[in-house]
């Protein structure tokens, strides 16, 4: 069946086969940091965004998208390597392999909440799973990255 | 020291958090054939029949392969030097099958979609057999796991595959028995630790190929390139010089790809019919074919004398290497080697174990390797020998500990050379309140929080017997290029040990690249596990800085015609002791050196070490228990580790988070659940929950330095002794908190209603 | 891989209606489950174009569309308000952000899965299912309903004076609950959802007013141990079923004692 998407903010047009998953679809459009993490909606590896809100790429079938606007981490560079380096200076990206779709729930979280609280981010992101880090380094390059941000909106 | 003890970013983070694509699957060719296996139902059986001309007709299908098309002679897939120490009990595929997931037939063809409906016409006819599911049922059970007469112990560990056997041995040193009729107090109790999944993000996955030359390339997901190449040798009975072995990015291993879990499948495929193939296990395979921790049961024998001297150890370890003996023989012995050693020298100890095969998944190695789940035992029984004398539990470990300085008998009687144990206690006390919060505290509304306290000790690398190696060369322009065998599994040893190389060599981080692993480029490296790169690696690395510079000065003299006694090299210029204004930069040294010389700037270094220093940790667990509900919530974990010198502290701080709450998640509900028919249960991260960030609590780590005279500016390792601390922490924070003692792992909020006799 | 011959996003719910008549046919939720079945779709119908995504505030009711997500539930503010938050409750221990804007509440009731949360806190409240074409019942009465070919179209709730709390029971944040239990005030009765027994969310009603005054402790305790004697509980691996029998107590007696809290506090 024929697939019309804005991936990135660019139109695509494609042939799909009816039962394949949004995340199988941006993997072969080269959208290669949405990993596969697990088969059961459980790991938070996979996210993308849908018009702006993140879901799990593995759990909406492509077919669904018909018309609408997908992000995934190749469509965000200079905020994913912003927001990256305040991980990166923590050393907790540790193996990667979650960090992209970790990373496209941070910044959903940041769109979607204003100054939010410690609890109020771990329980947006207790969807993403890491294995390597234990979550402190993560915890506190968002800390960082949010003062920053705030202070940026300051000046 | 300008980066070691530095917090550097990892050289390939900004690769990894922008999402470029250098992992396997991001970079395998998209002509690859697609690769599965069929897996057995059954826990035990034979194959009495297996057709597959029906599936050989699904349209794409390139190959189906079954035990009639593989070589007979068998092999390990555990990743392990050379004589390896684990069992010979492998084929690619076996008629008789050993547990649910045990591979029956390899499918392999154009697409996916080809390959699963192949998959359900392959019609396959079992002779079920009873299996043997329970470890304590195994050994001189009369149903025999592995009976064939081609079975092979490669190295004496004490097996027997006619009694259900991987290994088994008795280590004795004093009269253990005398002195412990002797002690005023001796605890003896048995503790159970479970199966649990590495669970890193990245599933078992590889792609091979036949290169320009019609050699195997594999690019595989695995912490061991070099040994993959064996193995792959002996599994398929080809010559190591046609295989080659790459790792691109991994995306976490824990341990769990030290064993070759995913390889030999598409390298079958592609030997076969010449053409690219790949394997991804799915999350469903890697829960119930891959390469768990061994369950182990143990029970602990302690004595102490009134003033809570201990004096006598006794332990005895039953482990469970399930279907194959992949690591088998080699981490039980942790559970005795690197638990007991922390209470330095006793009058006498024992240290005994079996290792026996059941119609389970096949084990393999896990973070902490045996010693997670010896220090559980142990741990927990000092515990309990501090109930019993009525002492301060930190007291009690405090007038017992290792020292700095000693011998250890239970620890191949090395010399303990460097050890902040007695500070990292110290320390944790403090961060924890300890004097305040022990025992327990009610909180109200049915809530007490208790806390509890554990110390850990590992290795660094295996004494004796791993290799690492480090080529280093100067480039055009003066940079370096440093290949390594040792493998960056996430860990960042791409970088420390750049560090450590920056440091050698007094240049710029930047200006040193890293290149690994790869078997045809790499020098060789036992690989990167047994918490060996940053101590055996990096030690290598030092030496090579060391003969590399000595190199530079050679070319140097050769150019300024001075002797090379005369000449000091300070990173940029290579300069005259005597006259400063004799020198050559290393840029201009290093382009001079592409012409007219005969003296190669690259240089190759290897490093062993006679002794394995062990790092050490305390871990401080503060829980809060609902005592209506039994729920365990985790306030606060406080750890102190001592690596030696840290070589990047954020690293190591990082290290040290993860490990610690994996341990979280073996201490409260990870566990590997099989039914009667021995069929995984948790067999997807639906039913195997691990730790999510609203459940570790708050863990906070501090590094407590000593100073390892044998190891890379003082370092020891830090990966694997942080998983360490949280079980036995945790079970006795529980027990101070409701007075209930779990000795079987998970601690769940079941359990401990149950023996408060809130419900029968 | 899922297997999906046809892949249709109706228009209309007769034509939706029409689609789902085969027994081949599967109406799309938010697919977390059905993804994972082995068995191939005919045609997969997906509701994304009826206007079934919204929460609509009436005078006497909230009605929510079958599409909407279990994450547009959590964020209603009228909805919350109404409930004291335990919709909210009742779903953000439900994997992640992520999963709850693909999960659909008409997925999670039409399933009528044994772990639900959403059912157990629904069952507790005055709720109707509106069904294309037959029209509403209570939800009550369609859990117990055999699976047929009609449309979930929405989720009425009424709007009633009720008070309610939701709790459940986790070995770890985001795991399905041991034991799922929503506790409600209404009309001067209490009742009682259970779910995840683990079987799927039964109520009990205090039809003999064992609790004239939730405050009042030892007539909680009456009615929770009334509740857990009338129910029937299931062993699985998460827990036994004697565990999740006296937890049943225990979270009806708490819920109570938070609900003479508020109370208190207002």
């Amino acid at each position: 069946m024929k697939l019309n998407v804005w991936l990135n903010g660019k139109k695509m047009q494609d042939e799909i086969e009816p039962g394949m998953m949004l995340l199988d679809y941006v993997r072969q459009k080269g959208c290669y940091s949405v990993k596969c993490g697990c088969e059961t909606s459980n790991c938070g590896l996979c996210t993308v965004w849908l018009d702006e809100k993140p879901v799990l790429s593995c759990t909406v079938p492509a077919a669904r998208v018909e018309g609408r606007r997908i992000t995934t981490l190749e469509g965000l560079q200079e905020e994913a390597a912003e927001f990256g380096g305040f991980l990166a200076d923590e050393g907790g990206e540790q193996c990667g392999f979650c960090s992209p779709g970790f990373i496209m729930n941070v910044l959903a979280m940041v769109r979607e909440l204003d100054d939010p609280t410690e609890e109020e981010i771990l329980e947006y992101l207790s969807g993403n799973l890491c294995r390597c880090s234990g979550y402190m380094s993560q915890l506190r390059a968002i800390k960082a990255f949010l003062a920053y941000k705030k202070g940026e909106h300051a000046v | 020291m300008t980066y070691v003890n530095q917090p550097v970013r990892k050289k390939d983070a900004m690769a990894l958090v922008t999402g470029q694509p250098v992992f396997m699957d991001d970079i395998a060719p998209k002509e690859c054939l697609i690769v599965k296996l069929l897996r057995s139902p059954h826990a035990h059986a034979w194959i009495r029949s297996i057709k597959t001309d029906i599936a050989m007709k699904v349209p794409g299908i390139e190959c189906i392969l079954t035990y009639k098309d593989v070589p007979q002679k068998r092999f390990t897939l555990a990743g392990q030097t050379y004589p390896e120490p684990s069992p010979y009990d492998r084929l690619i595929l076996d008629p008789h099958l050993r547990f649910v997931g045990d591979p029956v037939a390899i499918v392999a063809g154009q697409t996916e979609e080809a390959v699963d409906r192949a998959m359900k016409v392959i019609k396959v006819e079992y002779d079920i057999l009873e299996p043997i599911l329970d470890l304590r049922n195994a050994k001189d059970n009369e149903i025999l796991i592995h009976p064939e007469e081609n079975w092979i112990a490669n190295c004496p560990v004490g097996a027997d595959n006619q009694r259900n056997l991987c290994a088994s041995g008795d280590q004795i040193e004093g009269d253990i028995e005398a002195v412990l009729a002797d002690c005023d107090v001796v605890v003896e109790e048995t503790y159970h630790t479970k199966a649990n999944q590495q669970a890193m993000m990245e599933t078992f996955r590889t792609y091979t190929y036949l290169d320009t030359y019609q050699r195997l390339n594999v690019i595989s997901s695995t912490q061991i390139t070099f040994h993959v190449r064996r193995i792959l040798s002996n599994a398929l009975g080809i010559p190591k010089s046609q295989i080659r072995v790459v790792k691109p990015r991994i995306g976490g291993g824990f341990g769990a790809k030290q064993t070759a879990v995913s390889e030999v499948y598409p390298a079958i495929v592609t030997m076969k019919t010449k053409k690219p193939a790949k394997i991804i296990f799915s999350r469903y395979e890697s829960q119930i074919a891959s390469s768990p921790r061994h369950e182990m049961e143990i029970t602990v024998r302690i004595g102490a004398n009134k003033e809570g001297k201990i004096r006598a150890i006794d332990l005895y370890t039953l482990s469970n290497t399930g279907a194959y003996g992949e690591h088998g023989p080699t981490t039980v012995g942790l559970s005795g080697h690197k638990s007991i050693p922390l209470y330095g020298k006793t009058e006498a100890f024992r240290f005994h174990y079996d290792v026996v095969y059941t119609n389970t998944m096949s084990a393999g190695a896990y973070r902490g390797y045996g010693a997670t789940q010896g220090i559980f035992a142990l741990e927990s029984a000092v515990n309990e020998l501090a109930d019993k004398l009525n002492m301060d539990p930190v007291y009690l470990r405090e007038i017992n500990m290792v020292q700095q300085g000693q011998r250890m008998p239970a620890y191949y009687n090395e010399l303990l050379q460097s050890s902040a144990l007695d500070r990292c206690m110290a320390r944790v006390k403090k961060m924890m309140n300890w004097d305040e919060k022990f025992p327990c505290r009610d909180m109200g509304n049915g809530k007490v929080r208790g806390v509890g306290v554990a110390m850990a000790m590992q290795g660094s690398g295996i004494s004796n017997v791993d290799v690492g190696s480090v080529t280093i060369k100067v480039n055009d322009d003066g940079f370096y290029a440093m290949t390594i065998g040792a493998a960056d599994m996430g860990t960042g040893c791409d970088t420390t040990l750049a560090q450590i190389a920056a440091d050698c060599l007094n240049c710029d981080l930047d200006n040193i690249i890293v290149y690994g692993s790869d078997t045809d480029v790499s020098p060789y490296d036992s690989g990167s596990y047994a918490s060996s790169t940053a101590y055996i690696t990096g030690g290598a690395v030092v030496k090579a800085c060391d003969s590399l510079k000595k190199r530079i000065l050679k070319e140097g003299s050769r150019l300024l015609q001075l002797p090379e006694e005369e000449l000091d090299f300070d990173g940029s210029y290579i300069v005259s002791l005597h006259n400063p204004d004799k020198k050559i930069t290393l840029k201009d040294l290093a382009n001079e050196s592409l012409h007219t010389t005969n003296n190669a700037l690259q240089v190759t270094e290897s490093n062993y070490s006679q002794t394995s220093p062990p790092p050490f940790m305390v871990g401080m667990a503060e829980v809060e228990v609902d005592t209506e509900t039994g729920a365990i919530e985790i306030i606060d974990y406080a750890a102190a580790v001592d690596c030696g010198t840290p070589l990047n502290p954020n690293l190591a701080r990082v290290q040290t988070e993860g490990g610690l709450a994996q341990g979280i998640g073996m201490a409260l509900y990870e566990d590997i659940i099989y039914n009667e028919k021995g069929q995984n249960l948790t067999n997807s991260f639906m039913q195997y929950k691990i730790p999510c960030r609203q459940d570790v609590g708050k863990i906070r780590v501090e590094l407590e330095s000593s100073y390892e005279p044998t190891g890379p500016f003082g370092a020891k390792s830090i990966g694997e002794v942080v998983i360490n601390t949280p079980s036995p922490a945790i079970a006795h924070a529980v027990y101070n908190a409701v007075k209930v003692r779990v000795r079987e792992l998970p601690i769940t909020p079941e359990k401990l209603l149950k023996e408060m006799g809130k419900f029968a | 891989m899922l297997k999906i011959k046809n892949y249709v996003m109706p228009t209309t719910m007769e034509e939706a209606y029409e689609l789902n008549k085969k027994a081949s046919s599967r109406i799309l939720g938010g697919c977390g489950w059905i993804k994972m079945s082995k068995n191939p779709i005919g045609t997969a119908i997906d509701l994304s174009a009826l206007g079934l995504d919204q929460i609509e505030e009436k005078e006497d009711c909230f009605v929510i569309g079958a599409m909407v997500s279990l994450r547009q539930l959590e964020c209603h503010e009228g909805l919350n308000q109404m409930t004291q938050g335990a919709i909210r409750e009742c779903v953000r221990h439900i994997v992640g952000v992520q999963f709850r804007n693909c999960a659909t509440v008409g997925g999670s009731i039409f399933g009528r899965f044994g772990f639900s949360d959403v059912l157990t806190c629904f069952l507790a409240l005055d709720t109707e299912v509106e069904l294309y074409p037959s029209g509403r019942i209570s939800l009550s009465e369609f859990v117990c309903q055999p699976k047929n070919r009609e449309i979930l179209t929405h989720i009425i709730i009424k709007k009633e004076p009720c008070e309610i709390v939701y709790l459940s029971q986790r070995n770890s944040a985001t795991d399905f609950p041991v034991l799922a239990c929503a506790v409600a005030w209404r009309n001067g009765r209490m009742m009682a959802s259970v779910g995840a027994r683990p079987m799927r969310a039964k109520v009990v009603v205090d039809e003999t007013q064992l609790i004239q005054d939730y405050a009042n402790e030892k007539e909680c305790e009456q009615f929770a141990e009334m509740a857990a004697e009338t129910l029937c509980f299931q062993s699985n691996m998460r827990a036994s079923a004697e565990y999740r029998n006296y937890i049943t107590k225990v979270l009806i007696k708490r819920a109570c004692r938070i609900m003479a809290q508020r109370r208190n506090e207002q």
